[in-house]
């Protein structure tokens, strides 16, 4: 399977990344190189396999449901690109 | 007085218990050393003032013989632990300026038996990377030089390329690393130190800037084996903020050290000899056999069949789960913002602006690899091969207690060497990734120098939550090996 740069451009869409033609041009052999290679993956037999997504080798355990953090709007604005009385500031959503 | 700097961690804290130096002496040489080699580019920021504040309250702690585990300890923090009040970057620009306001759980326990922070480490971005060619702020060099060619500048391996080249050029005692798919390993190999990445789960991964989460595991770099023990007994353990970590006892890992392998299985894996290794790598790893063989231990051949996999199976897993985790990145909560003409448009540029072009190219693959259409083609794919090789390591252990295989199939290369083929730089990590797809601990130990007099390391690898035969086999190569070359950059002033 080959990515056409509409593909690639779909993709940086989908990836909430900015690229302009040059870039999707530069890139789209590169994505090529790397999915021509993961595409080796094929040639194993898989039937009956179940995936395998965690090797943390237990399951993962459930906590009491209370509160048990907060009380630190601050520290949590703390890094805001921009905050105004204790809310993040984004631009406007709605018209 | 003695160089401080060639000192290893448990020398310095029998020497700081018998008032021989105080922790002040000790992380004040290492400032020295810190400031010297800045052309290496191992620290994105110093904390020159946070290591002495913290070596003075180690100092008191000496005096009234209350001693932490650690206490006194200069090390350097990779640039992924966030650090309370101290800037945190991952070395990407979207971070710029990031100061948490709490600490890693792995940081804090490590402040907490004493060290003192000397700075934070540059690596990678996000972590992504074999060399430290794609960190925001510069290239890391190894100290280590080509006496071939002397005149050019060497990778550091990567991603905890910084650690690795602050511990061998003796800026630091001992440094975190963290390892996804061999970043704590192969830089370690090519700078001629020990690293150490324990079984998935053994340390917190609370407060570590995420990249692949099911991969993503702290560690240690230290100068011996011993050292990365003593680290490890501190940075281990259950933590209730991270699900994965483990219940798991942690052992004392020094008492692990001790004895020779009688008794011992030491795995082959014939998979292993891919084509193109150098021949001096071939005979490193005999030489590695022969060793073991001297200690006691018996050499039997496994087949790992599903080895060729690895890397692909790897290349859809990380930026899967990377494409996932870095969507956080959006410019509203934290990190750099570029405005824009909306919301989307904010998303977009602040992100094409904020990430480098490595990061860029894995949220792509990753994207694409779980977008609609392609999820079970690729991604359930590659979650089933991961099965596969698990149970490659299953079977390998049944019939071994442990591994033993080159860390990396080249000694460090020239800063630019592998960039125009991202393959060719993956390949790196062929023999680390497998580890780090089965969770499994695995260290690299240096066993010698190439005819570049440049170091290469043997890795061992062990059963899950059996670190104690991995420190116990890479004890026995390193005291075989006696490994004491010292790369040609140093930390020590040269009127030392």
């Amino acid at each position: 399977m080959s990515l056409t740069r509409d593909d690639v451009k779909k993709v940086a869409r989908l990836s909430r990344l900015r690229m302009d033609d040059q870039q999707l041009d530069d890139l789209a052999p590169k994505l090529n190189t790397i999915i021509g290679f993961i595409e080796q993956l094929s040639e194993v037999d898989t039937d009956n396999v179940e995936p395998l997504s965690n090797v943390a080798r237990s399951t993962l355990p459930l906590r009491d449901d209370v509160v048990n953090d907060g009380e630190c709007r601050d520290a949590v604005l703390a890094n805001a690109p921009e905050s105004e009385e204790g809310f993040f500031a984004v631009p406007k959503v709605v018209e | 007085m003695t160089d401080l700097t060639n000192l290893t961690i448990a020398s310095a804290l029998n020497g700081l218990k018998n008032k021989e130096f105080s922790a002040t002496e000790l992380t004040n040489e290492h400032i020295t050393a810190m400031e010297n080699a800045r052309d290496l580019n191992a620290f994105i920021v110093e904390t020159p003032e946070i290591a002495l504040k913290q070596a003075k309250a180690a100092d008191a702690r000496y005096a009234n013989g209350t001693a932490l585990p650690l206490d006194g300890v200069p090390i350097g923090m990779k640039d992924l632990f966030c650090t309370k009040d101290t800037q945190t970057t991952a070395a990407s620009h979207i971070l710029e300026g990031f100061v948490p306001q709490y600490e890693s759980t792995v940081s804090g326990k490590l402040w907490d038996a004493g060290c003192t922070m000397l700075g934070k480490l540059n690596l990678d971005e996000f972590a992504m990377g074999s060399a430290n060619t794609t960190s925001h702020f510069g290239n890391v060099i190894n100290p280590w030089k080509d006496q071939t060619n002397p005149n050019i500048d060497l990778v550091p391996g990567g991603s905890s390329g910084g650690s690795s080249a602050a511990v061998s050029a003796r800026l630091c005692l001992g440094a975190t690393g963290t390892d996804t798919g061999g970043s704590i390993r192969q830089p370690a190999a090519f700078t001629g130190i020990c690293g150490i990445k324990p079984t998935y789960g053994r340390c917190s991964r609370w407060g570590v800037v995420a990249f692949a989460s099911s991969l993503d595991q702290a560690g240690a770099f230290a100068r011996t084996v011993e050292d990365c023990a003593l680290m490890l007994n501190t940075m281990c353990g259950h933590d209730a903020k991270d699900s994965t970590s483990s219940k798991q006892d942690v052992p004392d890992f020094t008492k692990a050290l001790e004895g020779d392998l009688k008794g011992k299985k030491i795995g082959i894996p014939k998979e292993y000899r891919v084509d193109g290794m150098p021949e001096e790598i071939e005979k490193m790893w005999q030489q590695g056999m022969d060793w073991l063989k001297d200690q006691g231990a018996k050499i039997v051949d496994v087949s790992l069949p599903h080895t060729k996999y690895a890397l692909p199976t790897y290349y859809i897993i990380a930026p899967a789960e990377c494409s996932s985790n870095l969507a956080r990145y959006d410019g509203i909560r934290y990190g750099q913002r570029v405005e824009g003409e909306d919301l989307t448009d904010l998303y977009e540029l602040t992100r094409a602006q904020g990430f480098g072009e490595e990061v860029q190219r894995r949220i792509m693959i990753g994207t694409y690899v779980l977008s609609a259409g392609y999820y079970d083609a690729y991604y359930i794919k590659a979650q089933k091969v991961r099965r596969l090789i698990t149970q490659d390591f299953d079977n390998a252990f049944e019939q071994v207690d442990a591994l033993l295989t080159p860390t990396a199939p080249s000694s460090a290369f020239a800063i630019g060497e592998n960039d125009d083929d991202p393959i060719k730089m993956y390949l790196n990590d062929v023999f680390t990734v497998p580890t780090s797809l089965a969770g499994l601990p695995g260290m690299s130990v240096p066993a010698g120098l190439d005819s570049k007099g440049l170091p290469l390391g043997l890795q061992v690898i062990g059963k899950a939550w059996d670190e104690e035969t991995v420190l116990n086999v890479a004890r026995n190569i390193e005291r075989a090996a006696n490994f004491t070359a010292k790369p040609q950059i140093l930390g020590v002033s040269k009127a030392a």
